[in-house]
Protein backbone atom coordinates (compact mmCIF):
# COMPACT_ATOMS: atom_id res chain seq x y z
CA UNK A 1 0.00 0.00 0.00
CA UNK A 2 2.88 2.49 1.20
CA UNK A 3 5.46 1.76 -1.51
CA UNK A 4 3.30 1.67 -4.38
CA UNK A 5 3.38 5.17 -5.06
CA UNK A 6 6.85 5.47 -4.71
CA UNK A 7 7.28 2.83 -7.22
CA UNK A 8 4.90 4.74 -9.57
CA UNK A 9 7.21 6.97 -9.37
CA UNK A 10 10.47 5.28 -9.68
CA UNK A 11 9.28 4.16 -13.54
CA UNK A 12 8.22 7.24 -15.04
CA UNK A 13 11.59 8.60 -15.88
CA UNK A 14 13.72 8.09 -18.92
CA UNK A 15 15.73 9.98 -21.63
CA UNK A 16 15.00 13.57 -22.05
CA UNK A 17 17.12 16.42 -20.18
CA UNK A 18 19.16 13.40 -19.20
CA UNK A 19 21.22 14.88 -16.08
CA UNK A 20 17.50 15.44 -14.79
CA UNK A 21 15.99 12.24 -15.48
CA UNK A 22 19.19 10.73 -13.98
CA UNK A 23 18.70 12.96 -10.86
CA UNK A 24 14.99 11.41 -10.63
CA UNK A 25 16.28 8.25 -10.99
CA UNK A 26 18.92 8.07 -8.12
CA UNK A 27 16.26 10.40 -5.62
CA UNK A 28 13.45 7.59 -6.92
CA UNK A 29 15.99 4.75 -5.53
CA UNK A 30 17.25 7.05 -2.30
CA UNK A 31 13.20 6.70 -1.66
CA UNK A 32 13.11 2.87 -1.93
CA UNK A 33 15.98 2.88 0.36
CA UNK A 34 14.48 4.45 2.64
CA UNK A 35 11.38 2.99 2.90
CA UNK A 36 12.16 -0.19 2.47
CA UNK A 37 14.50 0.57 6.05
CA UNK A 38 11.56 2.00 7.75
CA UNK A 39 9.03 -0.55 6.76
CA UNK A 40 11.33 -3.86 7.16
CA UNK A 41 14.03 -3.14 9.43
CA UNK A 42 12.75 -0.42 12.22
CA UNK A 43 15.27 0.74 14.49
CA UNK A 44 18.46 0.15 12.11
CA UNK A 45 19.87 2.83 9.59
CA UNK A 46 21.53 1.26 7.08
CA UNK A 47 19.24 2.64 4.29
CA UNK A 48 19.04 5.87 6.08
CA UNK A 49 22.89 5.91 5.42
CA UNK A 50 23.05 4.26 2.41
CA UNK A 51 20.84 7.19 1.18
CA UNK A 52 23.01 10.09 2.83
CA UNK A 53 25.72 8.85 1.04
CA UNK A 54 24.18 8.38 -1.95
CA UNK A 55 23.01 12.06 -1.91
CA UNK A 56 26.75 13.03 -1.49
CA UNK A 57 27.82 11.17 -4.49
CA UNK A 58 24.97 12.50 -6.24
CA UNK A 59 25.80 16.26 -5.30
CA UNK A 60 29.60 15.71 -6.69
CA UNK A 61 28.38 13.51 -9.64
CA UNK A 62 26.03 16.74 -10.64
CA UNK A 63 28.64 19.23 -9.87
CA UNK A 64 31.09 17.56 -12.57
CA UNK A 65 28.88 16.78 -15.09
CA UNK A 66 27.71 20.37 -15.04
CA UNK A 67 31.42 21.13 -15.09
CA UNK A 68 31.72 18.37 -18.47
CA UNK A 69 28.37 19.86 -20.13
CA UNK A 70 29.41 23.71 -20.07
CA UNK A 71 32.90 22.67 -20.68
CA UNK A 72 31.70 21.60 -24.27
CA UNK A 73 29.07 24.15 -24.42
CA UNK A 74 32.09 26.58 -25.09
CA UNK A 75 33.61 24.57 -27.67
CA UNK A 76 31.11 23.49 -29.50
CA UNK A 77 27.65 25.94 -29.08
CA UNK A 78 25.57 22.68 -28.59
CA UNK A 79 24.34 20.86 -25.75
CA UNK A 80 22.31 18.53 -28.17
CA UNK A 81 23.62 14.82 -27.52
CA UNK A 82 22.72 13.72 -31.52
CA UNK A 83 25.33 16.88 -32.23
CA UNK A 84 28.23 15.36 -30.27
CA UNK A 85 29.52 12.79 -32.20
CA UNK A 86 33.36 14.07 -31.81
CA UNK A 87 35.16 13.04 -28.43
CA UNK A 88 37.99 15.64 -29.54
CA UNK A 89 37.39 19.28 -31.49
CA UNK B 1 -3.99 2.90 13.24
CA UNK B 2 -2.81 5.86 11.46
CA UNK B 3 -5.12 8.78 11.14
CA UNK B 4 -6.85 10.04 8.58
CA UNK B 5 -4.79 13.10 8.32
CA UNK B 6 -1.26 11.39 7.78
CA UNK B 7 -3.37 9.04 5.08
CA UNK B 8 -4.34 11.95 3.04
CA UNK B 9 -0.92 14.00 3.31
CA UNK B 10 0.80 10.89 2.35
CA UNK B 11 -1.60 10.71 -0.80
CA UNK B 12 -1.02 14.21 -1.76
CA UNK B 13 3.05 14.14 -1.04
CA UNK B 14 2.35 10.92 -3.34
CA UNK B 15 0.44 12.35 -5.99
CA UNK B 16 2.53 15.60 -6.21
CA UNK B 17 5.81 13.04 -6.70
CA UNK B 18 4.28 11.31 -9.24
CA UNK B 19 2.72 14.58 -11.30
CA UNK B 20 5.85 16.82 -11.19
CA UNK B 21 8.09 13.95 -12.20
CA UNK B 22 6.30 13.13 -14.58
CA UNK B 23 5.82 16.55 -15.82
CA UNK B 24 9.66 17.08 -15.45
CA UNK B 25 10.39 14.04 -17.98
CA UNK B 26 7.68 15.30 -20.43
CA UNK B 27 7.89 19.16 -20.29
CA UNK B 28 9.59 21.15 -23.13
CA UNK B 29 10.89 23.70 -21.29
CA UNK B 30 14.37 22.68 -19.60
CA UNK B 31 13.67 25.40 -17.30
CA UNK B 32 10.27 23.79 -16.51
CA UNK B 33 11.48 20.92 -16.26
CA UNK B 34 14.19 22.12 -13.50
CA UNK B 35 11.49 23.89 -11.33
CA UNK B 36 9.43 20.10 -11.88
CA UNK B 37 12.26 18.55 -10.27
CA UNK B 38 13.03 20.64 -7.66
CA UNK B 39 8.79 19.86 -6.91
CA UNK B 40 9.54 16.55 -6.86
CA UNK B 41 12.72 16.35 -4.47
CA UNK B 42 10.74 18.62 -2.00
CA UNK B 43 7.56 16.10 -2.41
CA UNK B 44 10.66 13.52 -1.67
CA UNK B 45 12.23 15.39 1.89
CA UNK B 46 8.37 15.25 2.88
CA UNK B 47 8.37 11.56 2.39
CA UNK B 48 11.60 11.47 4.23
CA UNK B 49 9.51 13.62 7.03
CA UNK B 50 6.63 11.37 7.19
CA UNK B 51 9.04 8.16 7.84
CA UNK B 52 10.50 10.19 10.91
CA UNK B 53 14.01 10.41 8.99
CA UNK B 54 14.49 14.14 10.07
CA UNK B 55 17.82 14.57 9.34
CA UNK B 56 17.51 12.32 6.20
CA UNK B 57 14.86 15.28 4.72
CA UNK B 58 16.60 18.31 6.10
CA UNK B 59 20.17 16.88 4.16
CA UNK B 60 18.13 16.28 1.36
CA UNK B 61 16.15 20.12 1.38
CA UNK B 62 19.74 21.72 1.89
CA UNK B 63 21.96 18.75 -0.68
CA UNK B 64 19.55 18.88 -3.45
CA UNK B 65 16.85 21.57 -3.52
CA UNK B 66 19.58 24.39 -2.10
CA UNK B 67 22.47 23.26 -4.10
CA UNK B 68 21.49 20.61 -7.10
CA UNK B 69 19.07 22.46 -8.09
CA UNK B 70 20.88 25.66 -8.37
CA UNK B 71 23.63 23.97 -10.57
CA UNK B 72 20.28 22.73 -12.75
CA UNK B 73 19.39 26.10 -12.99
CA UNK B 74 22.19 28.12 -13.80
CA UNK B 75 23.70 25.41 -15.99
CA UNK B 76 20.33 25.60 -17.91
CA UNK B 77 20.49 29.45 -17.73
CA UNK B 78 24.46 29.22 -19.13
CA UNK B 79 23.80 26.68 -22.25
CA UNK B 80 20.41 27.85 -23.74
CA UNK B 81 18.49 30.60 -24.21
CA UNK B 82 15.44 31.44 -22.07
CA UNK B 83 12.13 30.18 -24.26
CA UNK B 84 13.48 28.23 -26.60
CA UNK B 85 11.87 24.78 -26.82
CA UNK B 86 12.96 21.44 -27.39
CA UNK B 87 12.49 19.80 -30.46
CA UNK B 88 9.77 17.68 -30.66
CA UNK B 89 10.73 14.01 -29.53
CA UNK B 90 10.51 11.50 -32.59
CA UNK B 91 7.62 8.74 -32.17
CA UNK B 92 10.35 6.31 -32.67
CA UNK B 93 12.48 7.34 -29.31
CA UNK B 94 9.17 7.86 -27.03
CA UNK B 95 7.54 4.57 -27.89
CA UNK B 96 11.26 3.00 -26.97
CA UNK B 97 11.14 5.01 -23.84
CA UNK B 98 7.48 4.30 -22.88
CA UNK B 99 7.84 -0.07 -23.62
CA UNK B 100 11.35 1.00 -21.28
CA UNK B 101 9.20 2.78 -18.44
CA UNK B 102 6.37 0.50 -18.63
CA UNK B 103 8.28 -3.02 -18.48
CA UNK B 104 10.20 -1.24 -15.58
CA UNK B 105 6.68 -0.32 -13.86
CA UNK B 106 5.98 -3.84 -14.38
CA UNK B 107 8.26 -5.66 -13.19
CA UNK B 108 9.41 -3.28 -10.03
CA UNK B 109 4.92 -3.37 -9.22
CA UNK B 110 5.22 -7.24 -9.36
CA UNK B 111 7.93 -7.82 -7.05
CA UNK B 112 6.95 -5.02 -5.12
CA UNK B 113 3.29 -6.67 -4.84
CA UNK B 114 4.64 -10.28 -4.76
CA UNK B 115 7.67 -10.03 -1.24
CA UNK B 116 5.92 -6.89 0.27
CA UNK B 117 2.19 -6.94 0.46
CA UNK B 118 2.19 -8.29 4.19
CA UNK B 119 4.81 -5.36 5.36
CA UNK B 120 1.80 -2.58 4.34
CA UNK B 121 1.59 -1.90 8.09
CA UNK B 122 4.32 0.62 9.54
CA UNK B 123 5.92 -0.89 12.22
CA UNK B 124 6.61 1.78 15.24
CA UNK B 125 9.72 3.37 15.65
CA UNK B 126 10.73 5.93 17.35
CA UNK B 127 12.53 9.02 15.43
CA UNK B 128 16.58 8.15 15.62
CA UNK B 129 18.19 11.07 17.73
CA UNK B 130 20.72 13.15 16.80
CA UNK B 131 23.52 11.93 18.88
CA UNK B 132 22.58 8.34 17.61
CA UNK B 133 23.28 9.28 14.30
CA UNK B 134 26.56 10.92 14.93
CA UNK B 135 27.86 7.76 16.76
CA UNK B 136 26.50 5.65 13.73
CA UNK B 137 28.84 8.20 11.48
CA UNK B 138 31.71 8.72 13.18
CA UNK B 139 32.15 5.42 14.75
CA UNK B 140 34.65 2.88 13.51
CA UNK B 141 32.63 0.01 15.05
CA UNK B 142 30.93 -2.61 13.05
CA UNK B 143 27.47 -1.30 11.63
CA UNK B 144 29.04 2.16 11.97
CA UNK B 145 30.62 4.61 9.13
CA UNK B 146 33.60 6.37 9.75
CA UNK B 147 35.84 4.77 6.67
CA UNK B 148 32.93 5.78 3.83
CA UNK B 149 32.45 8.98 5.34
CA UNK B 150 36.27 9.73 5.30
CA UNK B 151 36.08 7.76 1.30
CA UNK B 152 32.69 10.33 0.59
CA UNK B 153 34.84 13.61 1.81
CA UNK B 154 38.08 12.84 -0.35
CA UNK B 155 35.73 11.70 -3.38
CA UNK B 156 34.13 15.39 -3.36
CA UNK B 157 37.51 16.46 -2.91
CA UNK B 158 38.46 15.18 -5.83
CA UNK B 159 35.04 16.48 -7.04
CA UNK B 160 36.21 19.55 -6.82
CA UNK B 161 39.66 20.13 -8.35
CA UNK B 162 38.16 17.63 -11.29
CA UNK B 163 35.84 20.68 -11.96
CA UNK B 164 37.93 23.22 -11.70
CA UNK B 165 40.52 21.64 -14.15
CA UNK B 166 37.46 20.88 -16.72
CA UNK B 167 35.30 24.33 -16.30
CA UNK B 168 39.33 26.19 -16.11
CA UNK B 169 39.70 28.55 -19.42
CA UNK B 170 42.54 27.29 -21.76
Amino acid sequence: MFCCGVYGFITRKNMIAMLISLELMLNAVDVNFVVFNRFLFPGQMEGMFFTLFAIAIAAAETALAIAIIINIFRVTKNVDVRGLNEMKF
Amino acid sequence: MESVGSIITYVIVVLAMIVFSVLAVTTRKILRAATYLLFTLFAAAAIYFMLDYEFLGAVQIAVYAGGIVVLFVFSILLTSKPGDNSEKLTSKSRVVGLIAAIAMLGVAGWALVSRCANYAVRPAMEAPLMSDLGNTLMGTGSGQYLLPFEAVSVLLLACIIGGVVIARRR
